[in-house]
């Protein structure tokens, strides 16, 4: 029996790593950038990904044609590893490049990378992501705003809510309802991208726990969208959106390198605060849980560089990183004390985000349901 | 960077896995919970004899090497079919003989081929009792001035887990190390009882699916109740992640690594045991249904070669 069973990285990768290392060391601000959820710091957010795609360190997995690095699977989470350790800013172009960029590389034309992507790379154009409605959450399929047929593309209408990043976002992609006449409802749904800033559109901020315009509500109201703008098929939305959904997606939208570090801050608090044993647990867990995630992580990319469907394990991904993000900032804010509840640190910053985990991108039941139906097989039951 | 069982140690489990499924452990389980051991004895040596007890002994005293991956995949397949005996003890065992020389080579082979169960008591690392010190041949006391080889046991007691039989060890006998790697077994007793809890976790969890499948109330199976499917994701969760950590700790061997798949095994096995328990009803409360052979294992092995809080300070202090 031969172990090629293997946890250390290649040469090259660790090439990579050194370099990606001392970039960050250059270039990371030395102070934490203004809150990323007001204009000021949506702004010094924005200047930091053109500082990271002037060298190529924004979409590192990207093809080079389009600001990437052409990085692989497990070189992207090397990056991501130093991005985070480094103590880098957090990532304004986070829902275009994890949500839609994967969708224009599975389903979109040449002509719509070659238009979209270079400018969601340096962060020229923001992306806010436009799914929820007003009376569709978790029942996302329910979804009533309508893309009306017209002259050369289409026109949108309706409300869209808790979108994400809209107050100080360029642009949107979303899905909407084209044939409003079939059977089911995930059926009849179009895949768009619109600007926020065209006529018809309201956008509406609206501030999260703590106050910060974290998310909008968008009002549509005859909102043009030309033909080059629906991504596949009309009709074939929901397929689209949700191909990517459970693959790669899955492992890439949070990075086990951010828990990590965290894990890391969190037992230097401790430390700092003097090994306080009421914490210990806590913080062995936070410990134990990131480096789980990793490992987990690492056994998926394994998984699916080896050719196998991730599909619905990306659920059990999304519970674990959610409750352990929120379970690390809630320990680092009772070991901060009488201070855990200022609300400019960056411990206060990552605890508001962090509540949010467990809803947003599929609440944690929804995929709870998707674990018992998809994973263990259970019958389907009332909801 | 390839973090993936090859297909020879996926096929080592299988044929594990066909090997207990075939051997009946539960009946076997129960004969050795009396003190009855021929049963216990052949699955000893058949186990030993599929190579498990020889990945942890060198060629040259008739194992196949120190292989800790595949001693994982071996400890989760005994787990999963609950098999008795000093397993994670006699690894411990194969690695505070194996001194390259004389105890190597008096004791060394015995236990590759499986004829020798070997039960060692760790009282430095609190853990006083010899598990199957009744039944071993070979028993080993950390005493003050090394390891004795002692010449019995006292009065067995009753662990939690029928199939456990916890002895003290007589702390005198021949002394046959003065400074044997007391750090190196307890990682690798730590590694086979973290894995053998993953197995125990894996197999409570399948055997509860099955069960809320076709246990009937209200007209509808159980497993339709969002409540109840909610919990067993919950399981399948902390099994998931779990499984990562026990093969991860096994290709680093990281005293750190092995402690975080202790923990995140015993806690994951802790909570498929609970779910097991509540949603089997009280038909999982009473000793003659099979499923309390793995209720009561995941209980006893979370506490053996540390506790959670021995794990999480190894963790903490980041041990190397």
């Amino acid at each position: 029996m031969t172990a090629t069973v293997d946890l250390t990285h290649s040469p090259a990768d660790e090439e990579f790593r050194a370099e990606a290392r001392a970039w960050l060391r250059a270039h990371v601000p030395r102070r934490p950038l203004p809150s990323l959820e007001t204009a000021a710091g949506f702004a010094a957010h924005r200047a930091w990904e053109a500082e990271l795609a002037a060298d190529r360190w924004s979409v590192v997995s990207w093809p080079e044609e389009y600001g990437g690095r052409g990085a692989g699977l497990l070189r992207w989470l090397v990056f991501e590893e130093e991005y985070w350790a480094a103590g880098a800013p957090g990532r304004v172009g986070q829902n275009g490049v994890s949500l839609l960029a994967p969708t224009l590389f599975e389903h979109g034309t040449e002509e719509q990378r070659a238009r979209v992507l270079p400018s969601m790379a340096t962060g020229e154009v923001v992306w806010a992501q436009a799914w929820s409605e007003p009376g569709a959450g978790s029942d996302l399929a329910s979804l009533t705003s309508r893309a009306v047929r017209t002259d050369g593309g289409w026109l949108l209408r309706g409300q869209k809510t808790w979108s994400s990043r809209a107050a100080f976002a360029d642009r949107a992609f979303g899905l909407f309802r084209s044939e409003p006449h079939r059977p089911r409802p995930h059926q009849g749904l179009t895949y768009l991208m619109f600007d926020l800033r065209a006529p018809g559109v309201t956008v509406r901020p609206i501030g999260r726990l703590d106050g910060k315009p974290a998310f909008a509500e968008l009002f549509l109201d005859e909102v043009f969208v030309p033909d080059e703008d629906v991504i596949g098929e009309p009709g074939q939305g929901w397929r689209i959106a949700m191909s990517t959904a459970g693959n790669e997606r899955g492992l890439t939208l949070r990075s086990p390198g951010r828990f990590l570090a965290a894990a890391g801050r969190l037992r230097d608090l401790w430390q700092a605060r003097g090994g306080p044993a009421s914490t210990a647990d806590r913080v062995a867990d936070a410990v134990v849980g990131a480096r789980a995630y990793q490992l987990f992580t690492y056994a998926a990319a394994a998984r699916f560089l080896d050719g196998e469907s991730l599909g619905p394990e990306s659920s059990l991904n999304k519970v674990f990183w959610s409750e352990l993000d929120l379970a690390m900032h809630e320990t680092a804010l009772d070991l901060l004390g009488a201070e855990g509840e200022l609300a400019d640190t960056t411990w206060s910053e990552g605890y508001v985000f962090a509540l949010a985990g467990p809803i947003y991108a599929g609440t944690n039941e929804i995929q709870r349901d998707i674990i018992a139906e998809r994973l263990l097989g259970l019958p389907k039951g009332r909801r | 960077m390839r973090f993936l069982l090859d297909t020879e140690q996926r096929d080592f489990a299988g044929a594990l896995r066909a090997l207990l499924t075939a051997a009946d452990t539960p009946s076997v389980v129960r004969d050795w919970s009396r003190g009855e051991r021929a049963s216990g004895r052949t699955l000893w040596g058949r186990v030993a004899e599929a190579g498990v007890f020889g990945l942890a002994v060198p060629e040259e005293y008739g194992g196949v090497g120190r292989r800790p991956v595949e001693l994982a995949v071996a400890c989760v397949e005994l787990g999963r079919h609950v098999v008795p005996g000093p397993v994670a003890e006699t690894v411990a065992a194969a690695v505070l003989l194996d001194d390259g020389e004389g105890l190597a080579k008096r004791f060394l082979p015995g236990i590759a081929s499986g004829e020798t169960m070997a039960t060692v008591a760790f009282e430095s690392h609190g853990y006083g009792f010899a598990l199957d010190g009744d039944a071993a041949d070979v028993r080993l006391a950390a005493t003050p001035e090394g390891l004795r080889l002692s010449p019995g046991a006292g009065a067995v007691r009753q662990s939690l887990d029928p199939a456990r039989r916890l002895a003290p060890l007589f702390p005198a006998g021949e002394l046959i190390s003065a400074e044997p790697p007391w750090a190196e077994a307890l990682v690798w007793a730590r590694l086979a009882t973290a894995a053998q809890a993953l197995g125990v976790g894996l197999a409570l969890l399948d055997r509860t699916v099955a069960y809320v499948k076709q246990r009937t109330q209200f007209n509808v199976p159980i497993g339709s109740f969002q409540a109840v499917r909610h919990r067993l994701a919950d399981v399948k969760i902390a099994l998931e992640f779990a499984r990562p950590m026990v093969f991860g700790a096994a290709v680093t061997m990281a005293p750190a690594d092995v402690a975080a798949a202790k923990l995140g095994a015993c806690e994951a096995a802790h909570a498929a045991a609970r779910a097991a328990l509540q949603l089997h009803g009280a038909i999982g409360y009473t000793a003659e249904y099979e499923l309390s052979l793995w209720l009561t294992k995941a209980r006893a092995l979370r506490g053996a070669w540390g506790a959670p809080e021995d794990c999480r300070r190894d963790v903490l202090e980041g041990r190397t």
